[in-house]
């Protein structure tokens, strides 16, 4: 396993979580706090609460059998609606699909029928007393956000993550390390070099005046050491 | 290898793997298109492993993490063969739960029959003790739906046959809604779902109690016989359901609470999902049969009984051969 992956999974304050998949590879889940979840649902409110007025006042000119389809229908939207888009969409209900969530298993695999079902039922719990209190609360205290029917129903609610992009190594002379460096080392060096923009001058300065005496430099001129031996590191580009 | 090498090499296949999933994902795949997806799969698999193994960028790290991720969701995509799993939960899986979980269902059922029956005879015989559960105003308006008088009987009284439409709708949102409300609500350590359970066992009680005093025991009899088959084994089987994710809190046994409630729960949700068929069957009966008054008192009470039977000897017998259809 990766040093710094093992590293972060537990000693620092993170909230990933690594599962292992029979290709022998980690897959790293990101569970989605209270906020953006709360979001989905809110979206996911009036998107239920558009489509009921729309079908009221469309099967209303139907008279008594528009009734019946009615009722069945504000069922259907009640209880129905986050179970089937969960399960014909994905994972995801128009509100998380905003949001950027999905709903997956522990294991990381796509939601089923049955932990859909039993996740969406017990939101009648998570609902109590009023406005998703006991939900929020066991969100809050759970490691990984989980509300009363994610814990039953062996369920996480995952950022789906957006395509990166890809960042340039900065100019500079492409140079050796000047000792070996651990993965976990060499790691760290690629990063500094791809976070470049993310960073301002002055931190990057400042990180880099770290490396200045094991890279026999002086301070200015650490960071300029540091993306050559980046360069270095991913080969002529 | 440096890692700009291995991306030149491999870039091409990434990109390959990337295009191909995105019509998985809208499921609108070809089946040629996806014949060497799970090949695909594990060689992306592979280069990852590799990438992590060898120290190479985060930025690579996350882009083959990323769509290894979204592999992974597609190759592990539950198949829902949905109408053979249902056949085989009617046929066969529905009974053999209810056997295998007989402790809550045996739970579920005394409290609400015990309820049910007990409260019908006390209130059968002492008058005024409806009162003190169902408001004289609701009282009144279920003599009215039961008066022998109506043309027709049931929670509309006066409807046409359109009007099936409305009473089936209803009933399924009424029923199945107060099912739900009583399994989830065991969630509150099987609380919620002893409250429901004895709640609508003393209500229906009472009120049958109360309507064959009066006298208006057929339309009442005649009426809810065929239906109630149905619809009462399935409110104490919901409420089974909730008894066993609330004994799952209060006596986890040797496994630790959430375990034992994830566990609990995928069983109890196999009940619910029982509960549901048979609320969407008692809704059309009751909307259907059960209401209409072309057939006389009697027959009903014979259609009734031959349905309580059938709902009886399915959950004693149903998929007991060794060889029950998978």
């Amino acid at each position: 396993m990766q040093p710094n992956l093992a590293l972060s999974s537990t000693s620092l304050l993170d909230t990933r979580r690594q599962v292992e998949t029979p290709e022998g590879i980690d897959l790293i889940l990101r569970p989605a706090g209270l906020m953006p979840r709360a979001l989905a649902f809110g979206i996911d409110l009036l998107i239920r609460g558009a489509i009921l007025l729309g079908a009221f006042i469309l099967l209303g000119v139907l008279g008594q059998f528009g009734a019946g389809l009615g009722t069945i229908l504000y069922f259907l939207v009640n209880w129905w609606y986050p179970v089937l888009f969960e399960m014909l969409y994905q994972g995801r209900t128009p509100g998380k699909k905003t949001m950027g969530l999905r709903v997956v298993h522990d294991d990381g695999t796509p939601v089923g029928w049955a932990a859909s079902l039993t996740r969406n039922l017990l939101r009648a719990v998570d609902m109590l007393p009023f406005a998703y209190c006991v939900g929020a609360i066991s969100c809050l205290s759970h490691s990984s956000f989980k509300r009363l029917g994610d814990l039953a129903a062996g369920t996480l609610v995952v950022y789906r993550d957006e395509e990166p992009k890809r960042p340039q190594i900065p100019e500079a002379d492409i140079e050796r390390a000047p000792f070996p460096l651990s993965l976990a080392e060499q790691r760290a060096v690629l990063d500094f070099a791809e976070r470049r923009a993310d960073l301002s001058g002055a931190r990057r300065a400042e990180l880099a005046a770290i490396l200045a005496e094991p890279l026999d430099s002086l301070p200015d001129h650490a960071e300029k050491r540091l993306h050559g031996i980046a360069r270095g590191l991913v080969g002529s580009a | 290898m440096k890692q700009h090498l291995f991306e030149q090499r491999h870039g091409a296949d990434w990109q390959r793997f990337e295009t191909l999933l995105a019509p998985l994902e809208n499921g609108k795949a070809e089946r040629q298109q996806c014949e060497s997806f799970a090949a695909d799969y594990r060689h992306l698999c592979q280069h990852l492993a590799l990438a992590e193994e060898r120290g190479y960028s985060s930025h690579l790290i996350d882009r083959l993490q990323q769509l290894a991720m979204r592999g992974h969701q597609q190759f592990y995509r539950h198949r829902s063969h949905l109408g053979a799993q249902i056949i085989r939960f009617v046929i066969a899986g529905f009974p053999q739960l209810v056997r295998r979980e007989w402790r809550a269902v045996l739970a579920g059922s005394l409290l609400f029959f015990g309820a049910l029956i007990g409260m019908g005879l006390l209130s059968y015989l002492f008058p005024e003790l409806i009162y003190s559960l169902i408001a004289p105003e609701q009282v009144r308006q279920m003599e009215e739906m039961y008066d022998p008088g109506a043309r027709r009987i049931g929670r509309f009284a006066e409807r046409d046959s359109g009007e099936d439409w409305v009473m089936f709708g209803y009933y399924i949102m009424n029923n199945i809604g107060i099912a739900f409300q009583t399994f989830a609500s065991g969630l509150i350590f099987g609380l919620g779902s002893l409250f429901f359970l004895l709640y609508n066992g003393l209500v229906i009680g009472a009120i049958a109690g109360h309507l064959t005093r009066i006298g208006y025991s057929e339309t009442f009899w005649s009426f809810v016989v065929g239906h109630g088959a149905f619809e009462l084994t399935a409110i104490a089987f919901a409420g089974a359901a909730g008894l066993k994710l609330g004994w799952a809190l209060l006596a986890p046994g040797r496994l630790r609470r959430a375990e034992a409630l994830r566990r609990a729960a995928g069983q109890a949700i196999q009940l619910v999902a029982g509960v549901i068929l048979f609320l969407l069957i008692a809704a059309f009966v009751e909307a259907y049969w059960s209401s209409m008054t072309y057939a006389s008192a009697v027959t009903k009470y014979w259609v009734g009984a031959g349905l309580w039977l059938l709902v009886i000897a399915y959950f004693l017998f149903a998929g007991r051969t060794r060889h029950a259809p998978d």
